[in-house]
């Protein structure tokens, strides 16, 4: 049964979305069931499967793609101060500015790789971010970012009397809506925003799939195998990469535009490389070139960031308090370091056991999981030969 | 490490947490129909209604350069949320606050509870943070942050969202001008007041005939500075040869350094904060700028925004420089006096200037909402608004009602030459009253924001 | 003319940071072919190995003073060097020179330390694409600044030169020029002559040591040199070793330039990167010009008329000289083909 599921295209689409839709109930559990969160981990799911197609596809690993997600949310935020609150003509504005974009420095990055490639996408990214943070500060506002503000234009809206700003919608229905229901001692969020997000996700996951799968996404993969075999044989390569580079950026635009519909800002630090390198990360810990891969690292590592760095020792103390009390001290000063503000020192640990010991990132640890069920269960070993679009995992 | 012990002295940090656990339930119970829209819901984001607690956010930078000035600011919040609800080792400055309603007993009846998290100096990350703890937590009040950026994206936020937010550590003049906000506070002084504190000091030590160069962070906090500095000594008559700026990744300032000494400048003003100012000091006094005679005078370097941790990274180069800062443990006042000994005694060294703003800050707020009987933003907004109040360390105060500006005495400290230890670095010469450092509302350094109506969410 | 000179002179000092740091890094990519995130931590590294050594050196023995009290009511603590008490003036000047003390205690540290690094856990990664070499040598980074930043904090810590090299000097008068105009800080003089120093002899150690030799032949064609015999790995693993050494000792140096922190191996990753990319790949000599080129054209995009005329060039010279090169020269300045190109 496992195995037909990985192999039907179908099955994993409604897979996907009834686990992506029923996320408020899912992450409830963990302390993550809360609507920014539940949108973060939406938004850069769709930044890091953007990011895959390049990376996962072609094994063009680029270092800059936080570029575009920066000029997605600038674009998109100035549709908010200009034009009007919903978000349609924002994201529209978010995907074409930064396809233009990813067309240009695309254009000139793919004319090298391997290395090389990844240092000239960081240069341009680079110099985005430290422009946006200083000279170009009447654009982007710089330190701050860029705001909304009572006396913007918005010239399709009706004029605003209310003394306050008014929120992104989407036809009307503001996007920081929620709806909460009580579930065994859970508060269940159901919020307008992240079902746009979620819905947007599962689009930009199909599409994922379907490029994966069509002969478009087979030259990218064999341009990963061997380039230079492919150009003897007289094909030119670099339409299909720059192709594929313009598709990325363009979801990493959506991701920026839809960081700024839940919340309209644009920070410059969006473009630092540091945001960059989490893409990469975020990919390639869940399983480059696997298509739920992305998704689960981004959400993992965002939730190491909103949740691991709330923890404090009263949190601690209340986790521990059905013990003694010097038992619980004791478990408090050892579990201390590596919580709150030493989130950051978890996540390296993780990082490092997660690439030593699963190769192939979260996703072949799922795998193993299945085929350790399954044994179990008595079903037929599973061979290697039969790897299929979630499992694949490229090495070279 | 140090803070270790922070948690270990915590006598009573259990029973909080009983009482917490208590709240929780009744907290549920609250919610009680399937399918509200929140906003809807109560009179105001999230009303702890009947619930014993009450939650306050305090949102620092935990990783990145300011770590350890987050970790003062969390201290101090610490050090607030024991005395207001009575059950730290003493009551620090609840004595000398005047006037003061708080009872020692929380706030309106219901203990403090808080949560923290990480801003990471980046906008981006604060306000993710502070979205959870209003959005997860419920809290009624966000507060803290090391950074004029962080501050104002936050305080957007938390105008949106319907929440107060006590600004900690932010010194642009943009935070309670062109970006002020109708449920966002500061204590914090600015960039203008600092100009203003400084300007007659420097007039006494360095004359009126000075020819000054400028190095600027590029960015927005580095421009209003540069700009509040610039009008004050050239109100002076001092000549501004040169006004540079410089990246803020930058960590080597050896070549805006390096032209300074042939400009013609004979003062070098850096309009720099945390390791940008550490290092461009550190880089400036290699130089040898300071032993050097331009135009017949001796060469000075400013430093207009301190803080003792810089003071730290920057080792003995501080000695003999002046600049401006909003507070300081050597201050002999009755509220000083009472805050350093509660804070020395919790933790063993004298607090920060930033953990003093967000210490004065919770209590200021915790007392607004005493006196308005509610801890719905508009009403403690109001209670804030105009209020004037003592003994709190920076002598009679006032939350001025237009702008959300605290107004009050500034201090203009120098490097000390011979420190007696590790925090008696800086050494106040001068305390610039009140009168001295205010504005009027329309200022032209603050013009161009709007206040906006409070919103309760 | 003389500010064309001085920051001509700056520019220099600043590459030859750039080009000791990106020294131990091109060395790792062209002997062993890995991409390591973790270089700017062995930088990191070898700055907190010199805070270390200054701190115990100046270890403190604590008395109290009950005649008078801080502010907070406790007993004052009087502090005094135990090595002031031990060995009276000579312990002052040990604790005054304990950059150089650092200097000899951090070259055999940071040998094991690489060699540690390189057989625990980089052997492991040869085979594995460079995107899991990024993975784990990041990691490795976060964790080692995130333990130092637990033992010392996130502030910087302030490492004074030794006193005799304090202050700076007036170079425009060596050259006849008039004072005041070339005043340049004595430590970076030092700092300079040290980068040349070590990257002479790394050059001299590969150039005319059979060792080094062997080493070349392997980084041109590793497989050849292996079936003639050679344990090239071994030798490989004692390069690993030279370049943390190199790397630390550089870090070392630096902590008077300015106060080292948590965070300067991460600050620093970035822009040693770029210069051994566009020196080229894999070769040593590239990263060196790559690191002089880069550190003299920042220090002229900073002068006043040049940001005049293109605003905020400063912010970005850096990148926009690595792109402009990396389009003239495909494998930047001086790199070999096949090199990290797929």
């Amino acid at each position: 049964m496992f195995e037909k599921i990985k192999n039907n295209n179908t099955a994993i689409m409604v897979l996907f979305s009834i686990m992506v839709l029923a996320g408020p109930l899912i992450m409830a559990p963990f302390g993550a069931g809360y609507p920014d969160l539940l949108q973060r981990f939406a938004i850069y799911g769709i930044f890091a499967v953007g990011f895959n197609l390049l990376f996962g596809l072609t094994g063009y690993l680029s270092f800059g793609h936080a570029a575009f997600l920066g000029i997605g949310s600038y674009s998109a935020v100035w549709m908010f101060k200009l034009l009007t609150m919903n978000i349609v003509p924002a994201i529209f504005l978010a995907v074409l500015l930064s396809g233009l974009a990813a067309l240009v420095i695309g254009y000139v990055a793919l004319r090298r790789s391997g290395i090389y490639f990844s240092i000239l996408t960081l240069a341009f990214a680079q110099m985005a971010y430290n422009l946006a943070y200083s000279v170009l500060t009447p654009i982007t506002n710089g330190e701050t970012g860029l705001q909304l503000s009572l006396h913007d234009a918005r010239i399709l809206d009706p004029v605003n009397t209310s003394g306050s700003l008014p929120s992104t919608n989407f036809f009307g229905a503001a996007m920081n809506a929620t709806a909460k229901t009580e579930l065994f001692g859970m508060t269940l969020q159901f919020n307008v925003g992240f079902y746009v997000c979620a819905l947007i996700l599962i689009l930009a996951f199909y599409i994922s799939l379907r490029i994966f799968n069509s002969p478009f996404g087979l030259m990218l993969r064999a341009i990963r195998t061997n380039q230079t075999r492919l150009n003897y044989t007289g094909v030119n390569t670099k339409p299909y990469t720059l192709a594929v580079f313009v598709i990325s950026g363009m979801y990493a635009g959506l991701a920026g535009g839809l960081l700024a519909c839940t919340d309209p800002l644009a920070g410059a630090e969006r473009m630092q490389w540091t945001a960059s390198g989490e893409v990469v990360l975020m990919t390639i810990l869940g399983g480059a070139g696997t298509l739920i891969g992305p998704v689960l690292g981004s959400g993992f590592i965002k939730y190491f960031e909103n949740i691991f760095s709330k923890i404090n020792d009263t949190v601690l103390d209340g986790w521990f308090s059905f013990m003694p009390d010097s038992m619980a001290d004791f478990f408090v000063t050892i579990v201390h370091p590596f919580v709150g503000k030493g989130w950051h020192l978890t996540l390296g640990i993780l990082f490092m056991l997660v690439v030593i010991f699963l190769p192939g990132g979260l996703v072949e640890g799922a795998t193993r999981i299945g085929q350790w069920i399954a044994r179990k269960t008595g079903a037929a070993p599973e061979s290697k030969a039969n790897s299929t679009v979630i499992s694949t995992v490229h090495k070279d | 490490m140090s803070d270790k012990n922070i948690f270990t002295s915590d006598i009573s940090r259990r029973d909080v947490l009983k009482t917490g656990a208590k709240a929780g339930v009744v907290g549920a119970s609250l919610v009680s129909a399937p399918f509200i829209i929140s906003s809807s819901a109560n009179a105001y984001t999230n009303d702890p209604g009947d619930a014993a607690t009450v939650k306050l956010g305090f949102n620092v930078p935990q990783s990145g350069p300011y770590a350890d000035e987050g970790a003062d600011e969390l201290r101090a919040f610490k050090l607030a949320v024991q005395h207001i609800n009575g059950t730290g080792k003493d009551n620090g400055m609840l004595p000398t606050m005047k006037p003061i309603s708080l009872k020692g007993n929380g706030i309106n009846g219901k203990k403090v509870e808080f949560v923290t998290g990480d801003t990471q100096t980046k906008s981006d990350a604060a306000r993710a943070s502070a979205k959870s703890m209003i959005e997860k937590d419920g809290v009624v009040m966000v507060s803290g942050g090391s950074s004029s950026g962080v501050a104002i994206a936050v305080q957007g936020l938390c105008q949106e969202a319907g929440v107060i937010f006590m600004a900690g550590l932010t010194h642009s003049n943009d935070t309670t001008g062109k970006d002020k906000k109708a449920n966002g506070f500061r204590h914090f002084f600015n960039a203008y007041m600092s100009g203003a504190a400084l300007a007659p000091v420097l007039e006494k030590n360095y004359g009126k005939e000075r020819n000054a160069y400028h190095l600027t962070a590029d960015y927005t906090w580095g421009y209003t500075q540069e700009a509040s500095i610039k009008k004050f000594t050239e109100d002076l008559g001092w000549n501004t040869v040169n006004a540079v700026k410089t990246p803020l990744a930058a960590t080597d300032f050896s070549e805006y350094i390096a032209p300074v000494l042939n400009s013609g400048a004979d003062v070098l003003v850096l309009n720099h904060y945390g390791g940008n100012m550490i290092n461009s000091l550190t880089n400036a006094v290699q130089f040898g700028l300071r032993d050097k005679m331009i135009n017949g005078k001796k060469f000075e370097i400013i430093v207009p925004l301190y803080s003792r941790l810089m003071a730290q990274g920057a080792g003995a180069n501080v000695k003999g420089i002046y600049g401006s800062t909003n507070w300081h443990w050597s201050l002999q006042d009755e509220g000083s006096k009472a805050f350093v000994k509660s804070f020395g005694q919790e933790y063993g060294f004298p607090p920060s200037q930033a953990a003093h703003t967000c210490y004065v800050q919770t209590l200021l707020y915790a007392d607004a909402c005493q006196r308005a009987g509610t801890f719905n933003p508009c009403g403690v907004a109001e209670a804030l608004e105009g209020h004037k109040f003592d003994g709190m360390g920076n002598g009679p105060t006032e939350y001025r009602a237009e702008d959300h500006q605290c107004f009050k005495d500034v201090l203009v400290v120098r490097g000390k030459e011979n420190p007696s230890s590790e925090f008696d670095l800086l050494e106040v010469v001068e305390v610039t009253p009140r009168a001295q450092v205010e504005y009027a509302v329309d200022n032209e350094f603050f013009a161009g924001g709007e206040l906006g109506q409070c919103n309760a969410g | 003319m003389d500010a064309i000179f001085l920051q001509f002179l700056n520019g220099l000092d600043k590459g030859s940071a750039y080009a000791l740091i990106a020294l131990g890094l091109t060395i790792i990519f062209g002997t062993l072919g890995v991409v390591n995130f973790a270089h700017g931590a062995l930088f990191m590294i070898g700055a907190f190995c010199a805070v270390s050594v200054q701190k115990l050196l100046s270890f403190e023995k604590i008395t109290l003073d009950e005649t008078k009290l801080t502010a907070w009511g406790t007993p004052t603590e009087v502090k005094v060097h135990y090595i002031e008490e031990w060995f009276g003036s000579s312990g002052a000047v040990l604790v005054d020179n304990s950059v150089f003390v650092s200097l000899a205690v951090v070259i055999p540290f940071m040998m094991i330390f690489g060699y540690v690094m390189e057989r625990g856990l980089i052997r492991h990664f040869y085979k594995r694409t460079h995107a899991d070499q990024i993975l784990v040598t990041f990691g490795l980074a976060i964790v080692l600044q995130e333990i130092v930043k637990a033992f010392y904090g996130a502030n910087p810590i302030p490492q004074p030169a030794p006193e005799a090299f304090i202050g700076s000097t007036d170079i425009g008068v060596w050259f006849g020029m008039a004072e005041n105009l070339v005043v340049y800080p004595i430590w970076r003089l030092v700092y300079f002559f040290f980068s040349m120093a070590v990257i002479a002899g790394v050059f001299i150690f590969l150039q005319f040591t059979t060792f080094g030799m062997v080493v070349r032949a392997g980084m041109t064609d590793r497989e050849t040199v292996g079936l003639l015999g050679i344990d090239i790995d071994k030798r490989f693993t004692f390069m690993f070793g030279l370049a943390a050494a190199v790397t630390g000792a550089a870090g070392v140096m630096y902590t008077p330039v300015l106060s080292p922190n948590y965070h300067m191996g991460m600050d620093y990753l970035v822009l040693c990167f770029v210069v051994v990319v566009v020196g080229g790949m894999g070769s040593l000599g590239g990263a060196v010009l790559a690191g002089f080129l880069l550190g003299i054209l920042q220090s002229f995009s900073a002068m006043n008329w040049i940001k005049e005329i293109v605003p905020g060039i400063d912010q970005v010279i850096i990148y926009l000289v690595a792109v402009v090169i990396l389009l003239i020269r495909p494998r930047g300045l001086m790199g070999r083909k096949g090199v990290m190109e797929e």
